[in-house]
């Protein structure tokens, strides 16, 4: 299994190569959610929280079955309930288990400053490694999922880890093993792929002619994949991005700005060098000194000589 | 050392100023080591068990402390659900999936209770005293209520007065013996904690 916990293929902030010789030959491991078999029971939230010994605060009924309301340093994983009424003008009840979507090209990492703070397993699983993490919240930013959240007790950043405890020694996730109806699969990335067209293609002849699976390429795909009945619009599902990319100002800054201002860092040294070379330090002799004593007694300015 | 000219003053500030920019552009890399949280059941025993709620009865696993040693004084910590059982594969629903918290609820009941009659509260007794209370109790009962024929001469061997609530998390075979033994006394008012 090619799940070793220090196969490293990015960290955050880094300028060193990664330890990143062993790969995931045998394929990378993936999550598909299939919301088309989902019954919103939460058992996945709850082996979420034990797996990860987590307890949420008690919040407050906001006329939804959704429970918490949001996501938080502490829920890493949310059913999202959403009433759509279709064309038709009968209800869907949408569930969506949110969460990381682990993307191959994760916008948190990218944007994160941190040297090591977030990693990403050659196994595809994106990490945070919180002793490093500064709480500078750009990977909230980053994060085209709006899923990192801070922690208000330890200034934190905090999201799923696909259970990376349990996949590196060749388990499923919690939440994968606890879903009782089975709308939670987990195996090697390819094969969620195959499974989920199955699954879409008994959707379509049940009268689903929309279904499809959510791999959004503007991340690079994920590892967390979803079926849904309304491919063509996953904005349904409690505002699922229908093409999700890493925002343009962090593309930017990490992109072109950081070399940018290195290469002007480097200039400015460099012409300061040249400069030291050609003109030399700014020398005040005995000639300026008297001028200036002069000019002080007189009661001006003192002049300037070039 | 005191003697700073502000030359040498403003050298070292530039000097500080442009090195913290340069680590903070990265041209100082630290050691950035990554490691997953370490896997926590790797030697905690392992225990089969039901879980206790609905008749569905689905197989968990339990994990403990220590590896059975005498020594080490074991207690449960996590709990998932038994792939090898054949009713739940692994599998188990929000309620089952939070069976931990029920182990260590501050409200949990450990110990068989008793509430006299007319009293207000609740006082803890000895399992022998409780199994005790409650065979001495039966059987007065079904002395003085034991209904052997009907009026009519219908033999019946019926005991109306007292049921039996059956609990949900029993095996198939639990199940036969607590029928056995329940329909042998006469009872016949008897229901499964599971329906409730």
């Amino acid at each position: 299994m090619p799940l070793q916990s220090l196969d490293i293929v990015r960290r955050s902030a880094t300028t060193t190569p990664e330890p990143g010789v062993r790969r995931a030959y045998t394929g990378t491991v993936a999550k598909l959610i299939d919301t088309t078999k989902c019954i919103g029971c939460k058992a996945c939230q709850v082996a979420c929280m034990e797996w990860n010994d987590l307890r949420d605060e008690v919040g407050t009924n906001f006329g939804s079955y959704q429970n918490p309301a949001d996501l938080s340093d502490r829920s890493w994983t949310l059913m999202r309930f959403t009433e759509y009424e279709n064309p038709k003008g009968d209800l869907e009840w949408l569930i969506r288990k949110d969460g990381c979507m682990h993307c191959a090209d994760p916008g948190c990492l990218k944007a994160c400053p941190s040297p090591g703070a977030i990693v990403q397993y050659a196994n595809g699983i994106v990490d945070f490694q919180e002793e490093n993490c500064i709480g500078c919240g750009y990977c909230v930013t980053g994060c085209p999922f709006d899923i990192p959240r801070i922690s208000k007790r330890d200034r934190k950043a905090y999201k799923c880890t696909l259970c990376s405890d349990r996949v590196a020694v060749g388990m499923e996730p919690a939440c994968i093993k606890a879903c009782p109806t089975g709308a939670l699969v987990f195996g090697t990335k390819e094969d969620m792929r195959e499974h989920a067209a199955e699954r879409i293609e008994d959707l379509k002849s049940r009268g689903f002619d929309k279904a499809g699976l959510y791999d959004p390429p503007g991340v690079g795909g994920t590892h967390v994949m979803y079926v849904l009945h309304h491919a063509d619009q996953p904005a349904l599902y409690a505002g699922l991005a229908p093409d999700p990319h890493i925002s343009p100002l962090v593309r930017l800054w990490k992109g072109r700005a950081k070399p940018l201002s290195l290469a002007i860092m480097a200039l400015t040294a460099l012409a300061g060098f040249f400069h030291f070379v050609r003109v030399g330090r700014n020398e005040v002799d005995e000639q300026d000194e008297e001028a200036a004593r002069r000019s002080l007694a007189a009661g001006g300015k003192p002049e300037m000589r070039p | 050392m005191a003697d700073v000219t502000r030359r040498e003053f403003l050298k070292v500030t530039g000097a500080t100023l442009a090195g913290s920019s340069l680590v903070l552009l990265g041209f100082s890399p630290t050691v950035a080591l990554a490691e997953v949280r370490e896997f926590k059941l790797a030697r905690a025993s392992e225990t089969r068990n039901t879980c206790p709620y609905c008749s569905v009865a689905c197989g968990v696993l339990m994990y403990s402390l220590g590896d059975r040693a005498k020594n080490a004084r074991a207690s449960v910590f996590h709990i998932e659900g038994d792939p090898d059982h054949p009713v739940n594969r692994g599998t188990l629903c929000p309620k089952g999936a939070a069976l931990i918290d029920f182990i260590h609820s501050p409200s949990r009941l450990t110990h068989p209770q008793y509430r006299a009659p007319g009293s207000d509260h609740w006082q803890p007794i000895s399992w022998d005293e409780a199994l005790d209370r409650i065979a001495k109790l039966m059987k007065q009962d079904r002395d003085a209520n034991f209904v052997a024929k009907t009026p009519e001469g219908l033999t019946v061997n019926r005991w109306l007065t007292t049921g039996m609530l059956a609990a949900s998390a029993s095996s198939n075979e639990v199940g036969y013996l607590t029928q056995k033994v329940m329909r042998s006394f006469g009872v016949l008012a008897f229901d499964n904690q599971a329906r409730v």
